[in-house]
């Protein structure tokens, strides 16, 4: 078996993967529902809560699935997670669920999920594979609550509800509105983008 | 290759029924929440558009084939404390779901409350904040309700509109008229009372 860098593949979702910055999935989630900071942690944490799942499970029988049905059976474990996490919501914080509508049951069609289930986690065993998601999980949240802090910050002067600009600041109401989330989208990739050509180019090392 | 294909079948049947299984489990244990959730919800609107209200019961008639439901208010003395029901219809984006306050004499609007909307933010979901929400207390509903722009309302069953969201001010208004005759009609107050 070959050796796995842990370090290197939980790391590599923080910033030289980083969903949807670097990788450009996960875009859809995160335009539409980061016009608040609770709700883009919120729909991070539920995304994260789906990868870290069908990671493992799909890790763990990698082996047992023809490849034939494999999209198949990658699909339904992750419509299983989906619908467990959307049920959660609406059970325990039925605001956020209701905050975010139907964005939850989406997440099946999440490429994230289903990009890194048939790019890491079928070929690689469970350990290295929690590591992927545990990295891209928590790099697609931090992505998602920097994204609603900026909208929620510019649009209504607040972060998590909580006010930080006093009644001198006139609210850009188009930060909240899906126009706001592609500048703010924009913005951040070419930020990244400027920051990470500045980095000499990181080796590959597996 | 018969072998491979019964491993296929073998593989997402056994992965289709896992799935299910669990999901049956944690559908046993989150319905009973989220139908409290939802029960709650519908309780506190009650409350908040029949303020006098301490319970309510819950008439249901079914009238060529649609179901129409209304909420009777009983106050602390067990008399009638109005009625409430939900005006459900489009706004200018989506659908606009509010509960709506009536009192008992037919003629005056107790009060309502928004319960759902997607409405531009900041413009048109300023429907469901106060100052327009108040507008609909002790509004006569007789002809019918109406909105006016950019100035105070000078007759009793009006509202102002609020600037630059005339069509979601003007939605609501529409939603309450046709709920509001829709119970008018079907609901007779004798019937209500008794």
């Amino acid at each position: 078996m070959a050796e796995y860098n842990l370090w290197h593949e939980f790391k590599k979702g923080l910033w030289q993967e980083i969903p949807p910055f670097r990788i450009a999935l996960g875009m859809c989630p995160a335009l539409a529902v980061t016009n608040s900071a609770t709700n883009g942690i919120a729909m991070g944490l539920a995304t994260f809560f789906v990868l870290l799942c069908a990671n493992i499970s799909v890790s763990a029988i990698r082996k047992i699935v023809p490849s034939q049905v494999r999209i198949a059976t990658y699909v339904v474990i992750i419509a299983l997670y989906v619908t467990v996490a959307d049920m959660f919501l609406a059970a325990m914080f039925p605001p956020i669920s209701k905050a975010l509508g139907p964005y939850v049951p989406l997440i099946v069609v999440n490429c994230i999920i289903l990009g890194r289930a048939e790019g890491f986690a079928q070929k690689h065993p469970i350990v290295p594979s929690i590591m992927d998601a545990l990295g891209i999980g928590i790099g697609f949240t931090l992505s998602l609550a920097l994204m609603g802090s900026i909208r929620e910050l510019l649009g209504f002067g607040s972060i998590l509800d909580i006010k930080l600009l006093g009644n001198w600041f006139e609210p850009w109401i188009i930060m909240i509105l899906p126009a706001g989330a592609f500048f703010v989208f924009g913005f951040l990739v070419a930020i990244v983008n400027y920051l990470s050509s500045k980095k000499p180019a990181e080796t590959h090392g597996h | 290759m018969n072998k491979k294909v019964f491993k296929m079948i073998l593989v997402l049947s056994l992965t289709g029924a896992v799935s299910g299984g669990i999901l049956a489990k944690v559908f046993h244990f989150a319905d009973p929440l989220i139908q409290e959730n939802k029960r709650r919800e519908l309780r506190e609107a009650i409350f908040v558009v029949l303020p006098e209200a301490k319970d309510y019961q819950t008439i249901e008639k079914e009238i060529n084939k649609e179901k129409i439901t209304v909420y009777k208010g009983i106050d602390a003395n067990g008399s009638s404390a109005g009625i409430a029901f939900i005006a459900d219809g489009g706004g200018f984006q989506g659908n606009i779901r509010i509960m709506v306050g009536l009192n008992t004499d037919y003629l005056k609007l107790k009060g309502i409350k928004i319960l759902e909307q997607n409405e531009t933010p900041g413009l048109g979901n300023r429907i469901k904040e106060p100052e327009f929400e108040g507008q609909f207390k002790s509004l006569e509903i007789k002809p019918k309700v109406e909105y006016i722009k950019y100035r105070k309302p000078e007759k009793p069953n009006q509202i102002q509109a609020i600037t630059g969201a005339t069509i979601s001010s003007d939605a609501v208004v529409k939603n309450i008229n046709n709920a509001v005759e829709k119970v008018l009609k079907n609901f007779p107050s004798e019937e209500i009372l008794k």
